[in-house]
């Protein structure tokens, strides 16, 4: 009896060990995963660091000229401000109204049709919009007598595409989210379908249709293979006075100059801080809208 | 008439118009997805050929694209067998075992935050770290890595919403008949939650195949006219070809049909990955309901 007990004992003890060991390894494997933007942002930090250190002349400065050792940001991170700015407007100005429909009026049918269609176009390959870009919208406007028809206005549309689906899910997300008996209280009390819509739903979902901006601002600043192909890509950034002008973006620069910057000189350190700053700026976006829905939850359901 | 009624009516028909104006404008993704597939398709079924499938490019505009086509699944290999392993592993421990305290909060932000990081950085990162520091040079192995860094989060994001819906009767029922916690998440939880796993694998797949930034940073330049020998040799894959040859090719002749034929033949395979997603998905969702 007794040998038979130690014997399961020593099983058992066993399997405990065997259980905590597989629980350790999954534990390091989920700390690993964590730790990977822990590097990314001292890798960046610490290989941009020498331009950083420029401060003023590196934040404010208005010329990027490598050649004579100027590593101005400003008029390219205005112009990134300007192409995501305006991309988010067109797809605020289609994607807010199309995702009150798809909530409140679609039949589930076309909804069920709609739906699927708007996740494909947020996979789609960025590399194969800029093509269409390219081929399509960039020759259209040359067409039309638009210079070379690479401008900030082309980086617009095709920039919409891409960030136009992301406004439109969350948004979606969010009306559903406004709870059935505020709109049915608004239905009692005698208002229309549309009064309901304006006066109770939208004022409802305000934040969440906000934070589906604010992330589509962030998508769209840190976007590079569709904006890199359209927008022209002068060789001395300037800020742009039309809209039919060509512009230069925090990703295009990064990925146009990253291979002709001699290894360990003030170029290179200048290409990994302009990386330092849209990471910084695409940060900020993502911060402010948790923190909106965030606030958001707190005053509902507290 | 009276007065309620004509307002009743002029509320009706402007809501009548209101419908009309959002329906046209949630119609608009459906037709641009219509209006770039078919462009894409019926321009680049011109181009495809046998020749063109199965040759080396060469002199940037002539040639085909089989290098390429053999590279992007190559990355997508080397980026699969590294982001699934850590992200399945990343799931499990944040699904099943990981305790409410501050170390599991800050994983799961940093994992956010990871998810939130553009490409472009990601691109940069793969350059610096693994290519120059750690010697990997401009490989497979480095753009593969990067890669995965990309996709990891949404796979363990999509691992963990598939181990957390596995209903929890099921894992009581197997506690009850004595397995141990290990015998039950291995046997039950991840058994059930399996199709859910391969889908977010899918979807973080169709993201690694069409990625351009990343893999044109730390792969190679695209226009590779070989196959890769090891995994440290630089390998050509279809976005960075169809950059390249649109970009820098835009002025000869061949450069559209060229572009138009790889931009063809990545949606295909984008497309083969997406829609099977979404199909085991939905069929998935039944099943649980």
């Amino acid at each position: 009896m007794k040998i038979v007990r130690e014997v399961e004992n020593e099983e058992k003890q066993w399997k405990g060990m065997h259980e905590r060991m597989v629980e350790r390894v999954l534990q390091i494997s989920a700390i690993f995963s964590a730790s990977i933007v822990f590097f990314i942002v001292i890798f960046m930090i610490y290989e941009g660091f020498p331009a950083l250190l420029l401060g003023k002349d590196f934040f404010l400065g208005m010329n990027w000229i490598p050649s004579h050792d100027e590593f101005g940001i400003l008029p390219t991170v205005i112009s990134t401000f300007i192409v995501g700015a305006g991309a988010l407007l067109i797809s605020a100005a289609i994607g807010i109204p199309a995702a009150i429909y798809l909530a409140e009026f679609s039949p589930p049918s076309l909804r069920n049709v709609l739906k699927p269609c708007i996740e494909m176009l947020v996979g789609i390959p960025s590399v194969v919009l800029g093509f269409f870009g390219l081929f399509v919208i960039v020759v259209l406007l040359r067409e039309h007598g638009l210079g070379s028809g690479e401008c900030i206005f082309a980086a617009w549309l095709v920039l919409a595409v891409m960030t136009f689906p992301h406004v439109v899910s969350i948004s979606d997300d969010a009306i559903l989210a406004v709870p059935r008996s505020l709109r049915e209280a608004s239905l009692a009390l005698g208002a229309t379908k549309l009064q309901t819509v304006r006066e109770v739903v939208l004022p409802n979902a305000r934040s969440g249709i906000l934070a589906s901006l604010i992330l589509g601002m962030g998508n769209a600043v840190g976007e590079t293979m569709a904006v890199l192909m359209v927008v022209g890509n002068p060789n001395v950034p300037f800020i742009p006075s039309s809209i039919f002008d060509t512009a230069r973006v925090l990703t295009s620069t990064i990925v146009i100059e990253y291979s002709y910057a001699a290894w360990g000189s003030m170029h290179q350190h200048a290409i990994f801080a302009l990386g330092v700053v849209l990471f910084v700026i695409v940060a900020l976006f993502n911060i402010i809208t948790t923190a909106i829905v965030k606030r958001e939850v707190k005053r509902k359901w507290t | 008439m009276d007065i309620t009624t004509i307002m009743e009516n002029n509320e009706r028909r402007k809501e009548r118009i209101l419908v009309r104006i959002t329906l046209s404008l949630a119609l608009i993704p459906a037709a641009i997805l219509i209006i770039i597939f078919s462009y894409v398709a019926i321009n680049g079924m011109s181009a495809i050929n046998p020749d063109f499938l199965l040759s080396p490019p060469h002199m940037l505009v002539e040639g085909g694209i089989f290098p390429q086509i053999i590279g992007s699944l190559c990355l997508a290999c080397v980026c699969l067998l590294f982001a699934v392993p850590l992200g399945v592993c990343s799931a499990i421990y944040l699904a099943e075992y990981a305790p409410e305290n501050k170390l599991t909060s800050a994983i799961r932000f940093l994992v956010e935050c990871l998810a939130g990081i553009p490409s472009i950085v990601i691109g940069l990162f793969g350059l610096i770290l693994l290519v120059h520091y750690m010697h990997f040079g401009v490989s497979l192995l480095s753009g593969g890595l990067s890669l995965g860094f990309m996709i990891l989060p949404w796979t363990i994001r999509a691992s963990e919403e598939a181990l957390r819906s596995v209903p929890r009767s099921l894992r009581e029922a197997s506690l009850a008949l004595g397995a141990t916690k290990l015998q039950t998440i291995r046997e039950v939880v991840l058994r059930n939650a399996f199709p859910g796993m391969i889908t977010g694998v899918l979807l973080g797949l169709g993201k690694a195949l069409g990625e351009t930034a990343v893999v044109l940073l730390t792969a190679g330049s695209g226009l590779e006219s070989f196959l890769p020998r090891s995994i440290f040799d630089p390998v050509g894959s279809l976005p960075v070809y169809i950059y390249m040859v649109s970009t820098q090719g835009r002025h000869s002749s061949t450069a559209f049909s060229k572009a138009s034929g790889a931009s063809f033949v990545l949606l295909t395979m984008f497309l083969i990955v997406t829609v099977s997603a979404l199909i085991l998905r939905n069929r998935y969702i039944r099943k649980i309901r």
